[in-house]
């Protein structure tokens, strides 16, 4: 069954950073929106969560490309991953989930999974 | 023997080639030199005119200085036009009087030609050849809105976008239907017209101008025989070139029915005491418009001097490669496919604007001919196949279509036969460039320097680049020092372009000098040096992404994503009062606390958050940033010197304190560590330091390029007994000189063992100013130890900068859900992950 999902509102224009990334909490935990101007579409939107130290530090991460493919490098051990398939290009069996993302006027909107309990949340 | 007289009749870039080659031969001693320009100035880059417009002033495009012809014993007499020439009795005429030769040159070049349009005489109706012209149009467009280029072909295309520079609507005025019909077919003009449309210049096409008259809205207007008209504030004609012949054709040398000076294979007209070169000469019934052929020319005709039988020029290739209004536009050979017999391949994405054309074979073994817009990265290898003749694959198709549909990978220097021409302005073969490598050239500059490739027009940089490094590979050298795959460079080399370019942005810098838009290896490496060089706070707008995550966040990023802090305590000395304050914000903030080895206190575990809020008390009580996220001094550690300890000769913690307050803040292309020792008993450890300072009774020894930690290394004795003036001159001296020189990430240990010619090497350098660069060193570091600002303090006073560091933007009280914590010692630290 397809999980129900919603476009949620997550911050402005004004809180991007360009070239860079930024950190949200949405519904499904935290993500990472990073606004590549160059680029077209600009915006990514991947899981904040770097999978190799469980660390939510992927939006700190450099942003630029490799081989023409946008990519961020995690911060801690600096794998590399695609910002629009979420594949980590040093390790096959790794990805990061990823999000749609659109620009609504002023806002940054990601679809996000409607019911995503926040047990984890402390 | 009494010397014979040569004179030289232009001072263009032909000419000028021609010069350079004649001095450096035999043949030199054999002359007295005269040169004649018709220009006021000395012979300057013609190719790249249109830099003009964009800053470059006349000495940047100079090609020698008027010294390099003094030095020759060459005359040059500037602003003395030739006008007269009797063969008979062997002179030339100019305004100022009459002069023998023995060998004339005429290396005249071309002038624009201008339609015989009624009204083309109108004060704002240009052409686009000289500085002197581009004085004029620029003058001319201040008080205008809009210009005309009359001509679509390179240059003219070129022209509008100089007047684009100008801020004027640019239009291009072209008498055939397509634009460059010289060079592109149908769907390569019709793609180009596209995109030059898209960037706002506007195009007309099939349109000829009958008549220039006075304007209703602007300057002047042009009349279309198709009764269409159209106004503008100026007219830039670029209808063409025409050789400048005029000499020879008052003085019956043969000339071509549409104009050139005749010219055989040895460069000399029907006179044999003449010689023509460049764009004034026909060969072969042809006038080479580029100026790889006319330095072809030029070689000859010294080699033809110097008596070599065998010197003949044998024609030129007339393939270009450009970017005009940046868009990539290439043609190779029979662009046109007029070979008998010809086919064609065509692969044309109008969704992205890319087109590309072959031009093949009979046969379809050979490439005769090629064209490209809107992407020029297979211009290399197309070029290759056509010049060298390379027998084509069995799907020829694949060589221009995309990776994503089958294309082929570009052609590997290794499938080059030894005469493939690499550098066709120095005419330069692989052949050649293995011969320089086999005789001792290590890397691309040497390549480069010794043979001269790639020091024309450049475009044949990026294939010398992979000749060098696959034959260097071959003979199992280790290569690329390029940065990473968007620079092409190394860091050094990098320095080097901003320094000299005055660049200071990244986006500059990547797009003028890399490509892509970059990567976690070169942005902070970039980012470094434009600190190194500018000084610019590191979180400015334009640095933000280009920094490491702990220089963006000036602090230190631990494994669960929170931060380290460490502040600054020169040589080790705290005051109890300041202490307190670090314990205090220790405990409020409950941050595991530890001494470093560095002699400082490091405090663990504050979220992003936290980190502002932290160093706002911090920073009230007296501290500053500690540099320990960047690749700067770190610390300068000392032992209590002569103040308690009783061995101690001199005051090492002074010594300690004064030099962390010089050299802190300052970016290096590594981590940079000093200790100052009171005594030879050396308890600050410093010969395992990249600067390590020993005192003497007579003053300081000098230890540089130490290392501790993976690689241990001996500092080695740089200089004994110095003052502390000196001794901190010669530090600036040798810091600046690493900051400079070093690759990414090399610490001064491994650049020490990297430096051709060692200790010694630097010695010369720093201590007897062998290079002559001491004094600019010693201003650069002047410069950055006056802008120094504590980073901390500037982030915390700026909302702005304060908001990068926000943990979530849309939630400022989430706590991070990950990290979590347990206690050991009394103090707390993260919850190791089960793995
Ligand atoms: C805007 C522009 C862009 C170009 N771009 C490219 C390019 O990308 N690639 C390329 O290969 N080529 C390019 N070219 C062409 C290139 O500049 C020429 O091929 C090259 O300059 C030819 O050199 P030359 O010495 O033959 O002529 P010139 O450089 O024109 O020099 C001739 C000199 O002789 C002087 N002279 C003429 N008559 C007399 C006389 N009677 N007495 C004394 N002096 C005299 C002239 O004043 C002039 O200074 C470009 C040209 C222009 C104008
Ligand atoms: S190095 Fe010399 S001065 Fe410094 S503490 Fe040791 S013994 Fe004393
Ligand atoms: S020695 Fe290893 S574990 Fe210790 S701080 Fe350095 S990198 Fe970390
Ligand atoms: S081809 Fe012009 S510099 Fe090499």
């Amino acid at each position: 069954m397809k999980a129900r999902t919603c476009w949620e509102a997550v911050c402005t224009v004004e809180d991007l950073v360009p070239e860079s990334g930024i950190a949200v909490w949405t519904a499904a935990g935290p993500v990472a929106v990073f606004y590549l101007p160059h680029r077209l579409p600009a915006l990514f939107a991947i899981s904040h969560t770097d999978p190799f130290s469980g660390a939510n530090v992927l939006a700190r991460g450099l942003t630029g490309d490799l081989k023409g493919q946008p990519v961020v490098a995690s911060p801690l051990y600096k794998q590399h991953f695609n910002l629009v398939t979420g594949q980590c290009l040093e390790d096959e069996a790794v990805s990061v989930q990823t999000y749609p993302v659109l620009l609504d006027g002023n806002e940054i909107r990601l679809e996000v999974p409607v019911k995503q309990s926040e047990t984890e949340a402390a | 023997m009494s010397k014979k007289t040569l004179i030289v009749v232009g001072n263009g870039m032909v000419g000028h080639h021609f010069l350079e080659q004649l001095v450096a031969s035999p043949a030199a001693a054999d002359y007295d030199i005269l040169v004649f320009g018709e220009e006021k100035q000395l012979a300057y880059d013609r190719v790249h005119l249109s830099e003009y417009f964009a800053g470059s002033t006349h000495a940047d495009l100079a090609m020698g200085t008027a010294d390099w012809y003094t030095e020759q014993g060459i005359q040059l007499l500037l602003n003395e036009p030739v006008t007269g020439l009797d063969r008979d009795q062997r002179t030339v005429t100019t305004p100022k009087g009459d002069y023998h030769y023995d060998e004339l040159v005429l290396a005249t070049g071309s002038y624009p030609f201008v339609p015989p349009i009624e009204g083309r005489e109108h004060p704002h109706c240009f052409v686009y050849r000289t500085l002197e012209d581009l004085d004029a149009i620029r003058a001319s467009a201040q008080a205008g809105k809009s210009g005309v280029v009359v001509g679509g072909g390179l240059l003219g295309l070129e022209a509008a976008n100089a007047l684009k520079s100008l801020g004027l609507q640019a239009h291009v005025v072209e008498f055939a239907p397509r634009l460059m019909p010289v060079q592109l077919d149908t769907d390569g003009g019709a793609l180009l017209r596209h995109k030059i449309e898209e960037l706002g210049v506007q195009v007309h096409t099939e349109k000829a101008t009958t008549a220039i008259v006075a304007g209703e809205e602007a300057r002047l207007r042009m009349n279309f025989s198709d009764d269409s008209h159209l106004e503008t504030d100026l007219i830039v004609f670029s209808a063409g070139i025409r050789p400048q012949d005029a000499l020879a054709r008052s003085s019956g040398l043969e000339v071509g029915e549409r104009g050139g000076i005749v010219v055989n294979d040895q460069c000399t007209t029907s006179d044999p005491h003449i010689h023509a070169i460049g764009e004034c000469a026909l060969w072969d019934q042809r006038i080479f418009g580029l100026v790889a052929p006319g330095y072809t020319m030029a070689r000859t005709l010294a080699s033809v001097l110097n008596g070599d039988q065998e010197a003949a020029f044998t024609g030129a290739d007339m393939s270009t490669k450009l970017k005009l209004l940046g868009v990539d536009v290439g043609s190779i050979g029979d662009a046109h496919g007029q070979t008998p017999g010809a086919r064609n391949i065509r692969f044309n994405d109008e969704q992205i604007g890319h087109y590309r054309r072959m031009v093949i074979s009979e046969d379809g073994k050979k490439l005769l001919g090629a064209i490209l817009v809107g992407d020029n990265s297979h211009y290399d290898t197309l070029l290759q196949y056509a010049l060298n003749g390379i027998a084509l694959p069995d799907n020829p198709e694949t060589l221009i279509l995309p990776e994503s549909q089958g294309g082929a990978p570009a052609l590997g220097p290794d499938a080059l036969p030894e005469t493939a021409s690499i550098c066709s302005c120095h005419n330069v073969t692989k052949g050649d460039i293995c011969g320089a490598i086999d005789a001792g050239c290590g890397d691309l500059g040497s390549v480069k320097a010794e043979t001269k490739a790639s020091t024309g027009c450049g475009g044949c940089t990026a294939l010398l680049k992979n000749v060098v490094d696959s034959e260097l590979e071959k003979r199992g050298v280790e290569v690329s020092k390029d940065l990473c795959e968007h620079f092409p460079y190394s860091r050094q080399e990098l320095f080097h372009l901003v320094k000299v370019n005055g660049i200071r942005t990244f986006s500059t810098l990547i797009r003028q000098h890399g490509r892509g838009h970059g990567c976690d290896i070169c942005k902070p490496a970039v980012g470094s040096i434009l600190a190194s060089c500018w000084n610019e706070h590191i979180l400015a707008t334009d640095h933000v992404p280009l920094q490491d995550t702990n220089d963006t966040f000036m602090a230190n990023m631990q494994k669960n994503g929170t931060y380290s802090i460490v502040p600054r305590i020169p040589g080790g000395e705290i005051t109890p009062d300041k202490l307190i304050v670090l314990g205090e914000v220790a405990k409020q903030y409950n941050l595991y606390t530890k001494i470093t080895g560095g002699q400082r206190v490091d405090l663990f575990g504050a979220t992003l958050s936290e980190l502002p809020e932290i160093w706002e008390q911090l920073i009230a009580a007296g501290f500053e940033t500690g540099h320990a996220y960047g690749k700067s001094l770190r610390t300068v550690k000392s032992c209590v010197g002569s103040t308690w300890c009783r061995y101690g000769v001199q005051d090492s913690v002074g010594m300690a304190i004064r030099l962390e307050d010089r050299y802190k803040g300052l970016r290096a292309p590594h981590k940079v560590k000093m200790a100052v020792s009171g005594c030879t008993r050396e308890c600050a450890e410093a010969q395992s330091k990249d600067f390590g300072v020993i005192a003497t009774e007579n003053g300081w020894n000098l230890y540089v390029c130490g290392n501790g930690g993976m690689r241990p290394r001996h500092a080695d004795l740089f200089a004994t007994d110095l003052s502390d003036e000196e001794l901190i001159r010669t530090i600036d001296r040798v810091v600046m000189l690493y900051v400079r020189t070093a690759d990414r990430l090399q610490r001064t240990s491994v650049w020490m063992e990297n430096l051709e010619g060692g200790l010694e090497y630097l010695k010369q350098v720093v201590l007897e100013d062998s290079l002559g660069i001491c004094a600019e060193l010693e201003e650069h570091m002047d410069g950055i130890v006056g802008t120094y600002q504590c980073e901390w303090k500037t982030a915390v006073e700026d909302p702005e900068k304060r908001k990068r560091f926000r943990e979530f933007v849309n939630a400022p009280e989430k706590k991070d859900p990950v990290q979590q914590w347990t206690t050991e010692r009394d103090q707390r630290r993260p919850v190791l992950e089960s793995a």
